[in-house]
């Protein structure tokens, strides 16, 4: 039973596909990447672990009253003294469950890393497209100052900024941020440099729009895809540099150990054979780390625009 | 060429001033390095004494002004705890972190080119993925616990080798080193292999871009066409053009293992001037962590330095003075 077509009726529009989104084509290729997806599921493991760790853990490893200090130093697989709990992965020098502070110690990484990767996002950003925009010597000054600081390598910043600054999950944080900014500061003006060429910008100036609606709601957003690969590779850099500045006891206090923290503490007992106290929470660290660069290194490549087809 | 070798100089003095300016306000606002000199009985005359003696009880501005008087005299102050010139205990150790980052760098580029050739050459095989997923692994593994792990397995678990330490120690003019002697090459080995194991795999990826972007040229191509032998192309050809940026790379990478032996040598128990640097924070020893600033802007200016200019060796194309300082 075939639908007689009046003249002037349109056909239906079945007939073509619809055209795929940018998203859906976003999605295509990152999933057809068996390492990227690989990446993904590490780092949503790790994030999850890290979200829900109240939950996931056996024990609260914040709670010294829990600790029963016969317990301390127990290999993997050990039952607690008073036989309520066993250690699969040990205890540490302070009779913490090594699994309890693992999941707590991610949590202090990913949340020192995210913090401190999105503010460096942010203010890069825009450090960045505002040098490209008003150019002169704005654009001088800003730069210059970026290539000082990109020549001084980040653990140095993040060491000397932390002396400085003394102890605390925020000021590692600060200390990251401008450690990292440049980086960011450097990638959106590249990018803005070229968009500011474009028609739109410019249509968007003759109707006198103010410069910082231009900047943020027109150039911004054509200039975020080199800006989210460089905040994931360095979220990974930033996870693995607060865990270095933790591990020479410059980062986060004892209170709040981090995965870099609880390496640490392991350190003076691996000589003894002892090695699972530093051993577990590096492996933690190198899953979040590696699954975090698999992504970054594909989305480098998705959303590169000399690669895309 | 000179006038570029100026203005980065230029650039460098301007650097090493504003850096020593801020790391001399900051330390000082944090804490009191009277109380880690004097003894816990000290009277307070004693501590006034002391204080007098480092022209510490002058105010901070003025303080700054003798300390950039006597640094542009290459004096940059006494070490608040052993009161010996800062930067002598320093360049008294800078032969060790010079050996260990060397020797991990030559180490990096031995395992990192023809790794990376081969990657770049067989982009499809087999052992080509087991390369590069090792490299991912190689600079995501934090870099302090594979040294943890390697003490672990070489130095507890199979005692093959020490866990720390330089060892003995030949001199050579002026300067101490270890690469002479048995000894001081099983003490090198686990350290240089920890940086090697990170800065090899950035060498790989690096070198395998390059050859994947050689490739298709058409000097390989008529090289080929000309009949020439496989390997004098890949040796001959290939290399020196891909060479511009492992160099580069290198170069660069030296710098950041260099600052980067605060972590390392802080492990592996290494006498060098990273691991002065950390003691002389954690113990507020101001003058000598100032000398370190100083002397590691220095040192990575000229190595940017001496990469722009053997970069302009290799490739004759490139222009110095086009490029911004």
């Amino acid at each position: 039973m075939s639908k007689v077509l009046v003249p002037g009726e349109i056909a239906p529009a079945a007939v073509l596909p619809a055209p795929e989104t940018p998203w859906q084509r976003f999605r295509r290729e990152f999933f057809a990447n068996k390492l990227a997806v690989i990446g993904l599921v590490l780092l949503v493991l790790a994030v999850g672990v890290a979200l829900f760790a109240p939950w996931l853990s056996p024990q609260n490893p914040y709670d010294l009253g829990k600790l029963d200090i016969f317990d301390s130093k127990l290999p993997p697989g050990s039952k607690s003294a008073d036989g309520s709990m066993t250690y699969w992965l040990g205890t540490d020098g302070q009779a913490r469950d090594l699994l309890s502070a693992i999941f707590y110690g991610l949590r202090t990484s990913l949340v020192v890393g995210g913090t401190s990767v999105t503010a460096a996002l942010v203010i890069g950003s825009v450090v960045g497209l505002a040098a490209a925009y008003f150019g002169g010597w704005i654009d001088a000054v800003l730069m210059r100052t970026v290539d000082i600081q990109l020549s001084f390598p980040s653990i140095l910043v993040a060491l000397i900024l932390l002396a400085v600054l003394g102890k605390g999950v925020d000021k590692v944080i600060i200390a990251l941020v401008i450690a990292q900014w440049a980086y960011f500061a450097r990638a959106a003006r590249g990018a803005a440099l070229v968009e500011r060429e474009k028609e739109y910008v410019e249509a968007a100036q003759c109707m006198a729009l103010g410069w910082p609606r231009v900047l943020l709601r027109h150039m911004l957003p054509n200039c975020l895809p080199p800006l989210i690969v460089i905040a994931t590779i360095n979220l990974a850099h930033a996870i693995a540099l607060e865990s270095t500045l933790s591990f020479l006891g410059v980062g986060v206090p004892v209170t709040q150990p981090s995965l870099g923290m609880l390496i640490a503490n392991g350190f003076e007992f691996m000589l003894s054979g002892r090695y699972w106290i530093s051993f577990f929470p590096g492996i933690a660290l190198a899953i979040a780390v590696v699954g975090i660069n698999l992504v970054g290194d594909h989305l480098r490549d998705i959303l590169n625009p000399h690669n895309a087809q | 060429m000179a006038a570029y070798i100026i203005r980065r100089l230029l650039q460098a003095l301007l650097v090493m001033a504003v850096m020593s300016g801020l790391v001399f306000l900051g330390l000082y606002v944090i804490g009191d390095p009277v109380s880690m000199m004097a003894s816990p009985e000290a009277t307070d005359l004693e501590r006034d004494a002391i204080r007098a003696s480092f022209g510490l009880d002058k105010p901070l501005l003025q303080q700054y002004g003798i300390f950039l008087a006597h640094a542009v005299h290459l004096d940059f102050g006494k070490s608040f705890l052993t009161g010996q010139p800062a930067m002598g205990l320093i360049l008294e150790r800078m032969p060790a972190t010079m050996e260990l980052a060397t020797v991990a760098m030559l180490l990096s580029v031995i395992i990192g080119v023809p790794l990376g050739i081969w990657a770049g050459l067989k982009p499809q095989a087999l052992s080509t993925r087991g390369i590069m997923t090792g490299s991912v692994l190689g600079f995501s593994l934090p870099n302090f616990w594979v040294g943890l792990m390697l003490i672990m397995i070489f130095a507890v678990q199979l005692g093959w080798l020490p866990a720390g330490g330089r060892g003995a120690t030949v001199q050579v003019g002026p300067i101490a080193l270890s690469v002479f002697t048995l000894d001081g090459w099983s003490r090198l080995a686990l350290p240089a292999t920890t940086i090697a194991l990170a800065k090899g795999a950035l060498i790989i990826r690096v070198t395998r871009a390059a050859t994947r972007e050689a490739l298709p040229m058409d000097y390989i191509k008529f090289a080929r066409a000309k009949g020439l032998a496989w390997s004098r192309i890949l040796w001959v050809h290939l290399l020196k053009n891909i060479l511009i940026p492992i160099v580069t790379v290198s170069g660069l990478e030296f710098g950041q293992v260099v600052a980067f032996a605060v972590v390392t040598e802080s492990i592996f128990a290494w006498p060098g001037m990273g691991k002065l640097l950390l003691d002389s924070i954690i113990t507020l020893d101001r003058p000598v962590v100032v000398a370190y600033l100083i002397l590691i802007v220095f040192f990575l200016v000229m190595l940017n330095l001496a990469v722009d200019i053997l970069y302009s060796v290799l490739d004759p194309r490139v222009r110095l003075e086009s490029t911004k300082a």
